[in-house]
């Protein structure tokens, strides 16, 4: 196991001259020893070149890897002895399922007793100890996966253990049944795991630091619940949340925050720098409040979708709409019905250039 | 009508018709042909005479006909056992991409694009001592090379041209298997500490498997129907050192005349490489991915 320092940045091409150049911005970040991490964002945002580079895969073009203060930068995947999970199931079709899962260790030499037990203890962790015996290009694309899982587990000295999309081809299901059991050997194993995915449900619920990246750089690193209350950029606020945050483009001076011809009145203790200013709001923190309410905006209800549990609310203002989660009984509203929407509470953020006011 | 009877209309079989004759014209005719001269003597094209089996068992008792099975079997094994690693070999070796991978995917196709003949005739010059450049290199070095006097050279010389004409094969569908193999095998791979050895024996060779055993087939029944090129090249000599089955077959129905032997002996011809092919194909099938007993309880 090992700390792992980055500092670094990546292209691809030979000469890169502008920001899209880059696969990877310049970026900083440390993942310490025995956490469990998520790299979250959209396709093609980096975040599997991050995850290449971390492996010995790809060397950056510029700046340094370092485990445990060491400098691996140019160092071989073995070298650096990590382990990787793939997108797709990565496995040796002549082996039986036992080969494949010995073969990480047969290659480091590890004593054949020892080998046994370990792969016996991994098969029984992915629930396989059945097929051991079976040929491995016979299963199914699941059992593969877990395949590749189980060779990215059964080393136990790996310095850290690192999962590209590694749940795409498993189904709902089973996803949800390995997303525990990854959680679960992370506690019994206190292996470093560093996870990629797209997908901010699996994201947040595997790691205890999320790290966002949009467009070759990272935006926010932080737990769950600090991606949700506070979005350090705009970016973060669009991407965690279903749906994502409400943003509005208005102005602050110092009788308030302006908006389609309003003026809100900030929090108790808020102050805002003048200027451009957008108001983010989560659908979750807008709240359905009597008409002429501090911090409310009259709106035109567009839509009203009952969830079952909740309604998602859309409503609009001067062309801009915001979404909004309410209770069950805001059902009785239909669309063109006026409502008074608070948006200005101690939830609500503030961005300025994309970037959060403190 | 109930809906649950399909319609019949007999007039549809009118729709195979043009199948049918084209496949009678092209296969099953002259195939009744060789089986109609194969169990007559052919005495003149007026007079013939009905001999049911007896030019089977007569051509399976011909000791020359054994002989040259034999040299057949040899030389078709010879040309697997070094054009598969060989092939192999040259596809590991190709490089992956850029200008480099199509001038070397040129240059290793050019063989394939020779005639037969003229294949026979640039080794019969190749292998010259006057004036061919192995024949002269080879009698310099102080060898007594010939291939029109020494059954062994003659062999070997045949087996090289074939070696030479048809390894890039291997090697084009080789390269054509390795290509297709996914970089997360190569990343998975490297990450799970495989040596280059084992990179070949657990990922290359088994996703090459299918083009392999493709390449395999083709090589065997050409191989096994080799004709023109010995045949420019020795004639089938000294004695009948470089004589396989096909130069027999030729010797037999165009030579002599015999039909009614050819003909037996040309159906006897086609079940074996059915046959050979046969066995070849479902060993290959099984190889690799057979259950394996005992291992891990």
């Amino acid at each position: 196991m090992a700390r792992i320092d980055l500092d670094l940045a990546h292209a691809y091409s030979k000469n890169p001259t502008q920001d899209s150049d880059y696969a990877l911005l310049p970026l900083k970040m440390t993942f310490d020893e025995g956490g469990a991490y998520a790299l979250l964002g959209p396709s093609g945002c980096g975040k599997t070149t991050l995850l290449n580079i971390m492996s010995g895969l790809v060397t950056p073009s510029q700046g340094t890897v370092l485990f445990d203060g060491r400098d691996v930068t140019s160092a071989t995947p073995q070298e650096r002895n990590i382990a990787q999970v793939f997108q797709f199931p990565v496995i040796y079709d002549t082996m039986t399922v036992a080969e494949n899962l010995a073969f990480p260790l047969r290659n480091r030499k590890v004593p054949e007793a020892q080998i046994k037990k370990r792969v016996g203890e991994i098969a029984e962790m992915l629930e396989m100890s059945g097929q051991l015996n079976q040929i491995a290009s016979n299963l199914a694309a699941d059992a593969k996966q877990k395949i590749s899982l189980g060779r990215g587990l059964v080393r136990p000295d790996v310095s850290a253990v690192l999962f590209d999309e590694p749940l795409t081809v498993i189904d709902p299901h089973l996803k949800w049944q390995l997303r525990r059991k990854l959680k679960q050997i992370h506690h019994e194993l206190k292996l470093t795991l560093i996870y990629v995915t797209h997908d901010q449900v699996e994201a947040l619920t595997f790691a205890q630091q999320v790290v966002v990246m949009t467009r070759g750089r990272s935006v926010q690193v932080g737990s769950a619940a600090d991606l949700f209350e506070r979005p350090s950029h705009t970016f973060v606020g669009h991407f965690i949340g279903s749906p994502g945050m409400n943003f509005f483009p208005g102005q602050a001076n110092s009788e308030g925050y302006h908006f389609a011809g309003r003026t809100l009145a900030l929090p108790a203790g808020r102050v805002l720098p003048a200027g451009e200013i957008k108001l983010g709001v989560r659908p979750e923190y807008v709240e359905l409040v009597p008409a002429d309410s501090a911090g409310a905006l009259p709106m035109t209800v567009s839509m009203v979708q009952d969830v079952g549990t909740h309604v998602m609310l859309s409503a609009k203002i001067a062309d801009f709409t915001i979404k909004a989660r309410l209770s069950s009984d805001a059902t009785q509203l239909s669309p063109g019905d006026t409502v008074w929407m608070k948006v200005m509470n101690e939830h609500t953020c503030f961005y300025k250039n994309e970037e959060i006011v403190p | 009508m109930s809906a649950t009877i399909k319609p019949v209309n007999q007039k549809a079989w009118f729709l195979i018709l043009p199948v049918l004759i084209c496949v009678a014209f092209s296969a099953v005719m002259p195939l009744m042909t060789v089986v109609n001269y194969s169990v007559q003597d052919i005495i003149s094209p007026t007079q013939q005479v009905f001999v049911g089996t007896e030019w089977f068992a007569a051509i399976m008792r011909d000791e020359e006909l054994h002989g040259a099975l034999l040299r057949q079997l040899v030389f078709s094994f010879s040309v697997l056992a070094v054009e598969l690693p060989l092939g192999i070999l040259l596809a590991l070796a190709m490089p992956a991409e850029g200008w480099k991978s199509s001038a070397v995917l040129v240059i290793v196709s050019l063989s394939l694009l020779i005639p037969w003949n003229v294949v026979g005739t640039i080794w019969q010059i190749f292998g010259r001592i006057d004036i061919g450049l192995m024949g002269y290199g080879l009698h310099a070095l102080g060898i007594d090379y010939s291939y029109t006097g020494n059954p062994v050279d003659a062999w070997l010389t045949v087996l090289l041209m074939d070696v030479w004409h048809w390894t890039p094969l291997i090697g084009l569908l080789g390269y054509a298997g390795l290509r297709s193999i996914p970089d997360a095998y190569y990343q998975a791979a490297s990450i799970d500490g495989a040596s280059k050895a084992a990179v070949f024996w657990y990922v290359q060779l088994p996703k090459m498997r299918g083009v392999l055993m493709i390449g395999v087939l083709l090589r065997f029944m050409d191989s096994f129907m080799i004709y023109t090129e010995p045949f420019v090249l020795t004639g089938g000599g000294p004695g009948n050192a470089t004589t396989f089955l096909s130069q027999f077959l030729t010797q037999k129905a165009v030579g002599q005349f015999d039909l009614g032997p050819a003909a037996a002996f040309s159906l006897i011809y086609f079940l074996i490489i059915l046959l050979m092919c046969f066995i070849l194909y479902n060993w290959m099938q099984r190889v690799g991915t057979q259950e394996k007993e005992g291992g891990h309880e």
